[in-house]
């Protein structure tokens, strides 16, 4: 009779140590504190919960940290899709650097990228001048908050896009294009069905970074209470209060989203994988 | 007309145009902006700002955070991409999300964590204040803090490397004789060495520039809990842009070392 094993045969040793490390690690650093924090907040009633998150400071703010997330994650995936086809497909001087570039969000520490766009579009800055004319302010607006957000996200779908526009299958392009169908054509029938699934994956992951951010965001904002506070803002300022609970029902608010966010990126690449 | 000259066609003309707009308006100039805000009073003031008691003291805390940060997570990645890149078993999947969740957590609640665990109210905080042990608001916390966020990146750029390069090599030397240890060391770290060696860069770039996290654990208190990013914070709160600018720039071109390096690492590639 064959024994039982929790993992396939392998010639390889030390695979207990390494899980068990591994285990070991993740528990003590990221589950028992997280796990804690959930914790913390089960002992809130329902009711209090309830009135924590959903006060008028609470709901304006996470009102615009939800739609500058999902109006810089759109803006993404739009001109990310568009940065992606291009740096995949054109060739163009300057073309590496650019493509360098485009990590620079994952890499330039959020407290320098926040007060770089904020100098940028300040009212006498090299963009917000000129917006200025035409009557549009960002700096200390909600529209600030979205500049902040377009930045920390803009690496997601260019770079969930650009694999799959490297792999796409150039014949099938070019036999509906002999075929007679239209450029417009060709890309809406074939070439968009095989990206879209990347695009959205990109989409959801730059709204999950959105929702969370705070470095970019608070200097841009101006911060105003009911109008430019973003929720991970608020729950500073609830804890620079010493309101813990107060900071921990918004913190286990803002898990929550990010666990669903993440079942939903983890189901998108699992059908973008499909796709491919 | 010759035939054989392709058409001038507008489309990708417009495409590359609007692409180049939006990559360099967004990319370009705020990295350009910081050096710029930097040197604007002159290259003393920048080099006085930059040499600064306050900014040296928060160098050497970032430094030290880093220091601790990187290496733990190293022995971490290398220990979950083994168990995880060479072996199956159940679970495998939820394991690799558990590893990025502090990807998806946001900054603020990473560092919040850490207060209610070890501040005074927290379920430790007490009882090691009682011994004499302040985390939070101290170094250790920013420590955690640091390690808290960047704990996926070095697994997660060799996760996926030692799974594609499969197990045969490593039987090969275990069936010639080699000892776990030897083939580990002779096998497999040389063949993962550029993911390796672009995770460690990854990793230090992060922890010398998180931001969120530690300023939540923090306490900003000037020369002893006060990292580089928060001295910029501090600067640019008190309206010495300049100062700020400078110290940022520092922590800019830390940012573009891993761009590079990525850069480099691919050309090797085609």
């Amino acid at each position: 009779m064959r024994r039982f094993r929790f993992r396939r045969h392998s010639l390889l040793p030390g695979f207990g140590p390494a899980l068990g490390y591994t285990l070991l690690y993740l528990g003590l650093l990221v589950l028992l504190p997280l796990g804690g924090a959930v914790l913390k907040a089960a002992g809130l009633s329902w009711a209090d919960f309830w009135r924590l998150v959903s006060g008028p400071r609470a709901a304006a703010a996470f009102r615009l940290s939800f739609l500058a997330a999902f109006g810089a994650a759109l803006i993404n995936a739009v001109f990310g899709f568009i940065a992606a086809w291009v740096l995949v497909r054109y060739t163009f001087p300057g073309r590496r650097f650019i493509d360098a570039l485009v990590d620079l969000p994952f890499a330039l520490p959020t407290s320098v990228a926040g007060i770089a766009l904020t100098a940028l579009f300040s009212r006498n800055g090299w963009i917000g001048a000129l917006l200025e004319p035409l009557g549009i302010r960002v700096a200390f607006t909600p529209l600030g908050v979205l500049v902040a957000l377009v930045f920390i996200g803009l690496p997601f779908t260019i770079r969930t896009v650009q694999p799959v526009i490297a792999d796409l299958d150039r014949e099938a392009e070019l036999a509906a294009a002999s075929l007679g169908a239209s450029a417009w054509q060709t890309f809406r029938r074939i070439t968009l069905p095989a990206v879209l699934p990347a695009v959205l994956t990109g989409f959801a992951l730059a709204f999950a970074r959105g929702i969370g951010e705070y470095g970019s965001v608070i200097f841009i904002s101006g911060n105003l209470p009911l109008r430019t506070e973003i929720v991970p803002l608020l729950i500073v300022t609830r804890l620079e209060q010493y309101d813990y609970a107060g900071a921990t029902a918004l913190a286990v608010a803002m898990l929550a989203l990010s666990f669903v966010m993440l079942l939903t990126i983890n189901s998108l690449q699992a059908w973008s994988r499909r796709r491919r | 007309m010759n035939p054989f000259r392709p058409p001038i066609r507008p489309v990708p003309l417009l495409l590359t145009l609007v692409a180049l707009l939006f990559l360099l308006g967004f990319l370009a100039l705020p990295l350009a902006i910081v050096f710029a805000g930097a040197l604007q009073q002159g290259i003393k003031h920048y080099l006085a700002a930059i040499s600064d008691p306050m900014a040296l003291a928060a160098i050497r805390l970032t430094l030290l955070a880093a220091a601790i940060a990187v290496p733990l997570n190293v022995i971490f990645g290398l220990a979950a991409a083994w168990a995880i890149g060479k072996f199956r078993f159940p679970g495998r999947q939820l394991l690799i999300t558990l590893i990025d969740l502090p990807f998806s957590v946001s900054p603020v609640v990473s560092g919040m964590v850490y207060i209610l665990v070890f501040g005074m109210q927290g379920w430790l905080g007490g009882w090691l204040a009682a011994r004499g042990v302040q985390v939070i608001f101290a170094v250790p916390g920013i420590v955690l803090a640091t390690l808290f966020v960047t704990l996926p990146l070095v697994a997660r750029e060799l996760i996926p490397l030692m799974e594609s390069q499969g197990t045969e090599e490593e039987e090969a030397a275990l069936t010639l004789g080699a000892s776990g240890w030897q083939t580990f060391r002779r096998v497999t770290l040389p063949n993962v060495r550029q993911g390796l060696l672009y995770g460690v860069i990854l990793c230090t770039a992060r922890a010398m520039g998180e931001f969120g996290a530690v300023s939540v654990v923090s306490g900003h208190i000037r020369g002893l809990t006060n990292t580089l990013t928060l001295h910029v914070e501090i600067l640019y709160n008190e309206y010495q842009s300049a100062a700020a600018f400078a110290v940022a720039s520092l922590l800019a071109l830390l940012a573009v070392v891993p761009l590079v390096v990525k850069a480099i690492l691919s050309r090797h590639e085609h």
